[in-house]
């Protein structure tokens, strides 16, 4: 089964993004929304925790919190995939089930 | 109450410790209301979510109720299977004896009490969640 | 397929509640089925009718209301974490004595079970918090 992680706290506010990596099994994707996005983002402390999991994982990222947030889709640690809502949706939809870290 | 269909498995994930927020005391009303729907319910406690079980919760001072109790009767509800993270524990300094002793009478095994509480790696928690149909976070 | 969405935090005060709006708007645009929004813990702050949010900005109970109207979703509010927090619908307040009720348009009150029974009988319940 694959199932898609999402994690909508920034990694230096909470533990939720750290505890998913810990927690997410190969073959399965984490897609970071609201505060999440910082997690996405290179040259953070936490962008080698994301490297680690993305040659087993697909990493996504929610375009429109990144853009809120004055951060750019171009500063995506490399690999990761910018969605939008409807793109959110369809890895709901082709995910087998999914499990929001908080 | 049944529910038609194939059964379910749900998986309550608890990630936060008690009384600093409401959350586990709210998900476990969710556990219990879900007890009667007969779906595969089993429920998780990583990071800070390991304290909900601890033992020897005192209140009083604080002025709130003491809910903790409430977990020692999901095994009269059908519930038996708490999945405990041993990373989260270890983390916290803790050990199962920090925890509350939480039984199930087998009705399968001649009605014999067997602890709900299972200490499991994170790996295997892990590989417990993909295998769930509905995960609900608090 | 068939989508049932939690809402765990009240509006404004976290993005849970503009984030899963954002989410049920593209799933119907997708051609899915959202057949639940339940609200739980602060959630149900989302369902007082007697908010005034600035002009300029969105209205989340009314944006719930119209997108729950338009595509005939099931807003449903745990009865249990709704008392705890003062929202009631007309019974409620009748049954509570209270001197007045607040829910709004396009929201119910009703038990836990709706929560399950979403879980139950949809293809993915996706859950919006803290």
């Amino acid at each position: 089964m694959a199932m898609l992680h999402t994690v909508n706290k920034s990694p230096f506010e909470k533990n939720a993004a750290a505890s998913c990596v810990k927690h997410v099994q190969a073959g399965s994707s984490i897609l970071f929304i609201e505060d999440g996005v910082y997690a996405a983002m290179a040259g953070t402390e936490f962008a080698d925790s994301v490297k680690n999991v993305m040659g087993d994982c697909k990493i996504y990222v929610l375009g429109p919190d990144v853009r809120a947030r004055g951060l750019s889709e171009d500063n995506v640690i490399e690999g990761v995939s910018v969605v939008d809502y409807g793109g959110f949706v369809d890895l709901v939809t082709e995910h087998d089930n999914v499990q929001s870290w908080l | 109450m049944e529910s038609e269909g194939a059964i379910k498995k749900f998986m309550y994930v608890n990630r936060k410790a008690p009384y600093g927020t409401i959350y586990a005391l709210e998900s476990l009303e969710v556990v219990l209301i879900g007890a009667a729907f007969d779906q595969d319910v089993s429920l998780a406690f990583i990071d800070d979510g390991v304290y909900q079980l601890a033992k020897g919760q005192e209140t009083k001072g604080i002025g709130m109720k003491n809910f903790s109790p409430i977990y020692n009767v999901l095994g009269d509800y059908g519930i038996t299977k708490l999945y405990v993270e041993k990373e989260s524990l270890d983390a916290r300094g803790l050990t199962l004896d920090d925890l509350q002793e939480l039984v199930y009478e087998d009705e399968d095994d001649d009605w014999e009490e067997k602890p709900s509480i299972r200490v499991v790696s994170a790996e295997e928690i892990r590989d417990l969640m993909v295998e769930q149909d509905v995960v609900l976070s608090f | 397929m068939k989508l049932a969405v939690m809402v765990n935090e009240g509006p404004y005060q976290h993005q849970s509640a503009d984030s899963a709006i954002a989410f049920v708007k593209a799933a119907i645009e997708k051609g899915h089925e959202v057949m639940r929004v339940f609200f739980y813990h602060d959630g149900v702050n989302n369902g007082t009718r007697y908010g005034v949010p600035p002009q300029d900005d969105r209205n989340i109970t009314v944006q719930w209301g119209e997108i729950a109207e338009k595509h005939n979703i099931d807003l449903v509010i745990c009865v249990a974490a709704a008392q705890r927090r003062g929202i009631l619908d007309a019974d409620e307040a009748k049954r509570h004595g209270k001197d007045g009720d607040n829910i709004a348009p396009g929201f119910r009150i009703s038990g836990l079970g709706q929560l399950i029974e979403a879980g139950i009988q949809c293809d993915r319940l996706v859950v919006f918090g803290d």
